[in-house]
């Protein structure tokens, strides 16, 4: 069997060593990595089904306590595609995010703002079979963290996607069109190239959005392609 | 004009707090019905129960204690739960090969409770030594790092391993295998930089 991903960009992806956002300078490793070829162990990976998906997996806005949270009402959609362009099917999204006051439901969180006592801050959506997803949401507020004195996160939504295979994997970030925090976040401008920053931009949606009801922001996910391009006749995984 | 195509999302950070988007129970929260990776190998799955214990820890010897670890293996047949392993079928319906596992919030070990890989086709079919897939995000770390585990009794196998023949110098592949300690449990610590740093993978 053949069926490689292609080689990581490592120079789009911010590196392992990021002096001014300071945890990763005793977190990176300083070694070179080691290149190897995929193999079964990396073109495979846990799949996941609908059916382990709870009705308000993917509201965040009620899934915590049934009750509204508070905060400007938000729909995040968008396509998860490979590097050919072709949609990932079946892929697993999970997200976490602050509350509108921008603090997180967690006990390490001590930022002054409010808890709000209905928002849980995570949710989770299967893509369909083209690549599709949505999940609504309260849009987050940004936060101030202890990197330097006076470092702030400009808002932002964690996404973690599964693709097809172990070597799809990504953790990345989604913000926000517009949001005058992104030249000075540090953790944003671990990217070097303002191109690939832009990537992780979701724009504004106005057609998406429901009137007097929720803002829509377009977000478009590409995990790694893979050279099964020219025997596309061939059954999955064959 | 050169070919166009989209190119990979770059990543970020998962941040602190990975867990309230990944194993929600950790951070304390109870909201999806079913929790992924919770179970790599059910009580019904045949083969060798083995516990890996270990650390991960920072390049200053500190103790890494947010750090989500994922788990991703072959069952104890070599057979991966998944249409990309033609045998797939023949997996027993309790193992799903996924497993997460995050660092103790105090102490920064973490455990892994599953059933041994068996022996794992390679490219060319060339066989590969029994070993479990990790792939770990944290705080500071700005791409998920990818690695191996491999067991300290599977001398032989791993002599002829493809990969672990790879790394040079040579004494960097015990980074990569566990120590047997009988009974099935293992110890296996991570290092993320210094004169141990582990092997980590660009696949």
């Amino acid at each position: 069997m053949s069926w490689d991903y292609y080689q990581r960009d490592r120079r789009w992806h911010p590196p392992a060593l990021t002096p001014d956002y300071k945890t990763s300078v005793a977190r990176s490793p300083r070694l070179p990595l080691l290149s190897v070829e995929s193999s079964l162990s990396e073109i495979t990976g846990p799949t996941f089904s609908h059916t382990s998906l709870g009705d308000l997996d993917n509201d965040l806005i009620h899934n915590y306590t049934g009750e509204a949270a508070i905060g400007e009402r938000t729909i995040v959609h968008g396509h998860v595609m490979d590097e050919n362009g072709r949609p990932v099917r079946g892929a697993l999204l999970e997200v976490w995010q602050a509350n509108a006051g921008g603090r997180y439901r967690h006990v390490k969180d001590g930022y002054l703002a409010p808890l709000d006592p209905n928002f849980g801050g995570c949710g989770r959506c299967l893509t369909d079979d083209e690549g599709g997803y949505v999940f609504r949401t309260v849009k987050p507020g940004a936060y101030p963290f202890r990197n330097s004195a006076n470092s702030w996160r400009m808002a932002h939504i964690h996404f973690s996607i599964f693709g097809a295979g172990l070597a799809q994997r990504l953790i990345t970030q989604m913000y926000f069109e517009g949001d005058p925090l992104r030249a000075q976040d540090p953790i944003a401008q671990t990217i070097p190239d303002a191109a690939a920053l832009d990537r992780l931009v979701a724009p504004l949606d106005l057609n998406a959005s429901i009137p007097l009801d929720s803002l829509a922001y377009r977000f478009d996910i590409v995990l790694r392609g893979s050279r099964q391009t020219l025997f596309e006749n061939k059954m999955e995984g064959a | 004009m050169p070919l166009e195509y989209p190119k990979e999302s770059p990543s970020q950070t998962a941040g602190p707090f990975v867990h309230i988007g990944t194993v929600p129970s950790l951070a304390g929260l109870s909201l999806h019905p079913i929790a992924f990776g919770q179970t790599i190998a059910g009580p019904d799955v045949v083969g060798d129960r083995i516990v890996i214990e270990g650390h991960v820890y920072d390049g200053m010897g500190a103790p890494v204690r947010d750090m989500l670890i994922e788990v991703w293996q072959a069952d104890p047949n070599g057979i991966y739960p998944h249409p990309a392993d033609t045998r797939h079928a023949e997996v027993d319906s309790g193992f799903t090969g996924f497993g997460r596992v995050a660092t103790d919030f105090d102490t920064g070990s973490f455990r892994i409770e599953t059933v041994k890989p068996g022996s794992v086709p390679g490219r060319h079919d060339r066989p590969q030594a029994p070993h479990l897939s990790l792939w770990m995000v944290a705080r500071g770390i700005n791409v998920g790092l990818q690695t191996r585990l491999y067991f300290g009794d599977e001398a032989e196998a791993n002599a002829a391993d493809p990969l672990l023949a790879l790394i040079d110098p040579a004494t960097r592949r015990d980074t990569l295998i566990a120590r047997a300690e009988g009974d099935g449990r293992y110890t296996f610590d991570i290092r993320l930089q210094g004169p141990k740093e582990t092997v980590f993978l660009d696949v």
